[in-house]
């Protein structure tokens, strides 16, 4: 499998992630590289193997629906960038 | 000329309803509306990182109790996984979903149209959380500079029910939805405030022409949060196809939203621009095995459902007009059994419920869940009513005294002196005045105007303040007017 630089361009926007020419070569290639290693995976013979669907063979970790206090509102917004009458402040969406 | 005559509309329905749990689906927030901004947030729900979400065993609860309550089947696995798109009211850049592998499938509700009744399906139900909320600073999201960001609403546990692509018309539409939603509503999945989101549509329309067996290229309406906007939106938007189709134009495959003040739907991005959600399962969380002892606990727990009990009210003798009503809200049917278990006489209860109950409740701006008339007021007044201690009319006096003061209907009664007046001595008193009053009325009646005894009648209530029994004054008007 190999992956085009269209490809590692609508990836790029999907992260909304703004690349240069420069970098849109170089993550094609590093992607591509990667993604090799995955194509060893291809290789091997999963024909009678159940999908994983997850690494651990844990179930059902569930909790109680008992309120637990939540965080004061400066602390919430501490790391924001920009907030702004108890709000997160982001900019223009569309 | 309207688009049922050339086509056939179908329609497929994505509801997202909130479930009604204290906490959040992965952490211990509280789902409390109303919130000031950002106070119901903590590490988890911010998706800060370094943080493990854990699930909440009531969302469980809950999503199996709908999926039951919905004719689906109940998965025996069941997992997470990560929807992924960027939009500042997702603060983890995905979404907690379950993709490949819903814990419900393959359910239906009964939707009935004009007493013709058929089967809406459901595809599938799966768990995942809400997002946050945008307030924009301008008049629209387009017109702002900069929005605002609450995360109150985010991770809140939601039930997003896929139906099949199954009605066929408005009329359907709104069938299933108010199936649906009274159905959660009854089982106690979800407290349903339509006016606070907490059911919400999404919407796939298409048309096709009358008798063709291919679905048509259908548009996606989004984020409706009433039955009205539903309507609307879809009497708008198959016309707008139709009017397409008719100029020999293709619909084009779109998502649009819905602009209740125009009364419009608008193009909010096409197939192409589609979003691209790279599912993967949620390493973040173990799956689920749901064993058969389980399900069936929560089976255990089901109430009786809206169709059951329009039923079993159809079984006391309700038409089917008023059990339909009745059971239309969970609070209204449940004070008319409460009332039942005092006085079982089906026809009366209703009628006074859904008559002056009602009206009483709807001019106070009040609801049966907490409707001042306690159920053993109502039955002690209607026994009232049947031991001839008052009449039917003075009925409506007390209810309203009761409405009014809480108190019963007998201390009622004897405070504002409304005991009927059955006194046959005292009653042929008063008629004789209104006789000797009303000499032109008797002349008539006599002459063959029956019509002048119900006046009669009328003056001798209004001399008693309707306090007199009715079937005695009708008796003893006739005697007299022989």
């Amino acid at each position: 499998m190999k992956i085009s630089q269209q490809e590692i361009e609508h990836i790029a926007l999907l992260a909304r992630l703004k690349l240069t020419p420069e970098e849109i070569n170089l993550y094609t290639e590093q992607l591509n590289s990667i993604l090799e290693c995955f194509d060893m995976l291809n290789r091997i013979d999963t024909t009678n193997v159940e999908p994983t669907a997850h690494a651990v063979e844990l179930y059902n970790v569930l909790r109680e629906d008992e309120v637990q206090p939540s965080l004061p509102r400066e602390k919430a917004l501490q790391n924001a960038p920009q907030a702004e009458d108890g709000f997160f402040k982001v900019p223009r969406i569309v | 000329m309207s688009y049922q005559d050339k086509y056939e509309m179908v329609c497929g329905v994505e509801t997202h309803v909130e479930l009604a749990t204290k906490t959040k689906i992965f952490c211990g927030c509280t789902t409390e509306f109303g919130g000031e901004q950002n106070t119901h947030v903590c590490p988890v729900c911010l998706g800060l990182p370094g943080v493990l979400p854990v699930l909440n065993r009531e969302v469980v609860n809950l999503a199996i109790k709908a999926g039951l309550a919905l004719n689906c089947e109940i998965a025996e696995f069941t997992k997470f996984d990560r929807k992924n798109y960027y939009y500042p009211d997702l603060p983890k850049n995905y979404q907690t979903s379950q993709y490949d592998l819903p814990i419900c499938k393959k359910g239906w509700v009964e939707i009935e149209v004009i007493g013709k009744s058929k089967k809406g399906g459901i595809t599938r139900a799966h768990m995942e959380e809400d997002a946050g909320k945008l307030v924009h600073s301008g008049d629209s999201i387009t017109a702002s500079d900069s929005s605002g960001v609450d995360y109150n609403r985010t991770g809140v546990p939601l039930l997003e029910i896929v139906s099949e692509p199954d009605m066929r018309s408005v009329d359907e539409v709104i069938a299933y939805l108010q199936e649906l939603v009274q159905i959660l509503d009854y089982a106690g999945v979800s407290d349903c405030r339509m006016e606070q989101g907490s059911v919400r549509f999404d919407v796939n329309v298409s048309l096709r022409p009358l008798g063709s067996k291919d679905f048509g290229t259908r548009t996606e309406i989004k984020n409706l949060n009433s039955f009205t906007a539903v309507r609307r939106c879809l009497e708008y938007e198959t016309e707008r196809q139709a009017a397409v189709l008719d100029k020999g134009e293709k619909v084009i495959q779109e998502t649009r939203t819905w602009d209740e003040n125009q009364g419009v739907t608008l193009s909010l991005r096409t197939k192409e621009e589609a979003h691209d959600y790279r599912y993967f399962p949620e390493p973040d969380l173990v799956p689920l095995k749901i064993d058969r002892d389980w399900v069936e606990r929560i089976r255990a727990t089901l109430p009786e459902l809206p169709a059951a009990k329009r039923e079993r009210l159809k079984g006391l003798g309700l038409s089917a007009y008023e059990a339909g009503i009745i059971t239309s809200n969970k609070a209204m049917a449940g004070y008319f059994d409460q009332v039942m278990q005092k006085y079982p006489e089906a026809k009366v209860v209703a009628n006074w419920i859904m008559g002056d109950l009602s009206a009483l409740l709807n001019a106070g701006n009040q609801s049966f869940e907490d409707c001042p008339v306690k159920p053993y007021q109502l039955a002690d007044m209607l026994l009232m009513i049947d031991k001839g201690e008052i009449s039917g009319k003075i009925a409506k006096t007390v209810l309203e005294e009761i409405y009014s003061s809480g108190k019963d209907p007998a201390a009622i009664v004897k405070e504002k002196g409304l005991v009927q007046i059955k006194d046959e001595g005292a009653l042929e008193k008063i008629i004789s005045e209104v006789l000797a009053n009303n000499p032109k009325s008797v002349a008539d009646y006599r002459g063959g105007k029956e019509k002048a005894l119900g006046f009669l009648v009328g003056q001798v209530m209004k001399a008693t303040q309707g306090k007199a029994n009715p079937e005695l004054v009708n008796k003893i008007l006739k005697e007299k007017l022989k």
